[in-house]
């Protein structure tokens, strides 16, 4: 049997407490499951009586409607005031008097049907269902069983979507990184096994941690590849937190994830081997750890025509783009950072001589001056000459004199 | 004592013949360059050693191979690579700030997370007094991490340091360079292996950017 509850806003939680199996059908519909009832609640009769009791002791004045299957019920509640029992093997003679616009059917088929001179659920079963079947096709047979009260189908429960956090309160602070990896352990082991149980895997991991001081610790670390390693998802915030560790105690952590579809790839047979995500980016935290975030990862070019202009990005995102055409080999220039600081000793507004930390030397060759200038609207605007350079010993240098100060830098040596 | 002495009285070592290394273009006409090898590229400034490595890393970035750098002087221009053709998305860049110690152990966490075609460790502004302390130990445990993998550790410096550690030792000599009037063209660098001697000798021409 099933029970239909019409109308019924909302998802209020007493309905558990008749079913374990509840289908919100409609925001003013709900159904459930009265299968095995017997035993709770004796009758159908008694069971229909309990659930308009409930109703009507939270203020709410509903239709309750039993019957073999859900959508006879369904029809009956929303047809028929009160409280309505269909017997099995009675539906079509029960649903007969009730109008169709019940039915649920698409506005056209109902207008075509009216056009017709049918009113009700008899009406529509009295036509023979080839014939309906010719007019409206597969729809039109479906509409005509479920006037009949011959539909079968099972109840959909509301799929609840699952949470992929976890939480925990500590009984004393704690001071220590080493302890708190132990907790961490734990929380990320159930998150990735709640990830695979449902075939995810995570991006992002955001661990908060609330403080004895009242302020929060937050870190969030993105991943450029989905990935369920709690080991390495472990290891990984284990060096984050060491680079910036909370500053007081902890006494609550929560760690989140963001679940995305796992990563699948089909490697090429010809291709050449790749790091593997979860080790690159064990490997850039630990390198990070060494030399500092901003200073690992790939180089990209600004577009701009400043000097030596480029920003870090994250590496590990390399495009799948098939080999480049590599042209003639260009005369490589090591950068010095910062410049070198330069006394040049210029004839005729050209530098003949210079001397910096670890160069000096008389200057055989020479090209330029090139001028270089821009973003003068704003605070870091250049204004530079350049000067290619070849000392006596052969070695080439870029030299450079800022016109704003009159300055000499020697900013690379090309190698 | 030859190996076939040595087997025949040490059978419980294990000793084998190591098969030759495969080897990869290294960017230049006649240059390979070992598999799972340290190979050193020494010479002074301005020799074309940087040029050299940037070549072999745009050779191994158009092979669709990934690649690290760790640059102790933090002296690797993105503008000279990418006119070189090298692809910036498939380089790891690592910026040690002149700090050889972090360098070094950068170079160890490369060596050891396996994956890269070609490790790059750009030691050329490291002053040779410096260098010359880098424990021998280091080289070897790069060498035996570096032996069962297919990537090939590139090494460019002003002396050679690896020296027994190496399987092929590069030296790059004097430029000639291209002045035309005013305006410097370009250069030819020369390149032979000092380690197997006479094994390579080649030239290479390298162009002015801009």
């Amino acid at each position: 049997m099933y029970a239909c509850i019409y109308p019924l806003s909302g998802r209020p939680g007493w309905l558990n407490d008749f079913s374990p199996l509840v289908e919100f059908t409609a925001p003013d519909t709900v159904l459930l499951d009265a299968h095995g009832i017997g035993t709770l609640f004796g009758s159908p009769e008694n069971f229909a009586a309990a659930i308009h009791a409930r109703a009507q002791s939270e203020g709410l004045a509903v239709n309750v409607a039993l019957a073999g299957n859900p959508d006879t019920a369904l029809a009956a509640a929303r047809g028929f005031s009160g409280i309505t029992i269909v017997p099995p093997g009675a539906e079509a003679r029960s649903l007969a008097p009730l109008p169709l616009c019940h039915l649920g059917a698409p506005p056209e088929i109902i207008g075509i049907l009216h056009r017709w001179g049918l009113k009700t659920f008899g009406d529509l079963t009295a036509l023979p269902i080839k014939g309906v079947a010719e007019r409206f096709g597969l729809e039109g047979v479906r509409l005509w069983k479920l006037a009949r009260g011959e539909s079968r189908r099972p109840l959909v429960p509301p799929h609840e979507a699952p949470t992929f956090s976890e939480s925990l309160d500590l009984d004393y602070p704690l001071t220590l990184l080493e302890p708190l990896a132990f907790l961490l352990a734990r929380l990320l082991n159930e998150l990735c096994a709640r990830l695979e149980s449902h075939g995810l895997a995570a991006n992002e991991i955001r661990l908060r941690l609330a403080l004895a001081n009242g302020a929060e610790h937050v870190r969030t670390i993105r991943l450029p590849h989905p990935m369920l390693n709690s080991r390495t998802f472990l290891k990984l915030l284990q060096l984050d937190l060491e680079n910036e560790p909370p500053a007081a105690p902890i006494v609550k952590l929560t760690l989140a994830t963001t679940p995305v579809d796992p990563r699948v790839v089909q490697n090429g047979l010809f291709l050449p081997a790749v790091p593997q995500p979860e080790k690159l980016e064990l490997t850039l935290a630990r390198i990070a750890q060494l030399v500092g975030r901003e200073n690992v990862g790939a180089a990209e070019l600004i577009d701009t025509h400043r000097p030596g202009a480029f920003r870090m990005k994250h590496f590990g995102l390399w495009p799948d783009r098939p080999a480049a055409h590599t042209g003639q080999p260009h005369l490589a220039l090591r950068v010095y950072r910062p410049p070198l600081q330069a006394r040049v000793r210029s004839r005729d507004g050209q530098p003949v001589q210079i001397e910096a930390p670890g160069i000096q030397g008389r200057i055989v060759s020479l090209a330029g001056p090139w001028r270089t200038s821009g973003d003068w609207w704003r605070s870091d605007a250049w204004s530079h000459d350049e000067w290619d350079l070849a000392l006596a010993g052969g070695t080439l240098y870029r030299l450079s004199r800022d016109r704003s100060t009159g300055a000499w830098f020697i900013t690379g040596n090309y190698d | 004592m030859n190996v076939p002495t040595l087997l025949q009285r040490f059978p419980q070592m294990g000793w084998k013949d190591r098969s030759a290394p495969v080897r990869a273009p290294g960017g230049i006409t006649g240059l390979e360059l070992p598999r799972g090898a340290i190979t050193e590229v020494c010479g002074p400034a301005s020799s074309g050693r940087t040029s050299l490595m940037l070549r072999a890393l745009a050779e191994a970035t158009s092979r669709q191979e990934i690649c690290a750098l760790a640059d102790t002087n933090d002296s690797f221009d993105p503008a000279s690579a990418a006119a070189t053709g090298l692809d910036l998305d498939r380089l790891l860049w690592v910026r040690c700030g002149g700090n050889l110690d972090h360098a070094l152990k950068v170079v160890d966490l490369l060596v050891h997370a396996g994956g890269f075609g070609l490790l790059a460790f750009d030691l050329a502004g490291v002053r040779q007094e410096i260098a010359r302390r880098i424990p021998l130990a280091a080289w070897f445990r790069f060498r035996r991490a570096i032996e069962p993998t297919p990537s090939i550790l590139l090494l460019v410096e002003q002396q050679p340091n690896a020296r027994t550690c190496a399987s092929l030792i590069l030296e790059t000599g004097k430029q000639q360079q291209h002045w035309s009037g005013h305006l410097l063209h370009g250069a030819t660098a020369s390149v032979s292996a000092r380690k197997p001697v006479g094994a390579i000798h080649t030239r290479f021409d390298t162009r002015a950017v801009g």
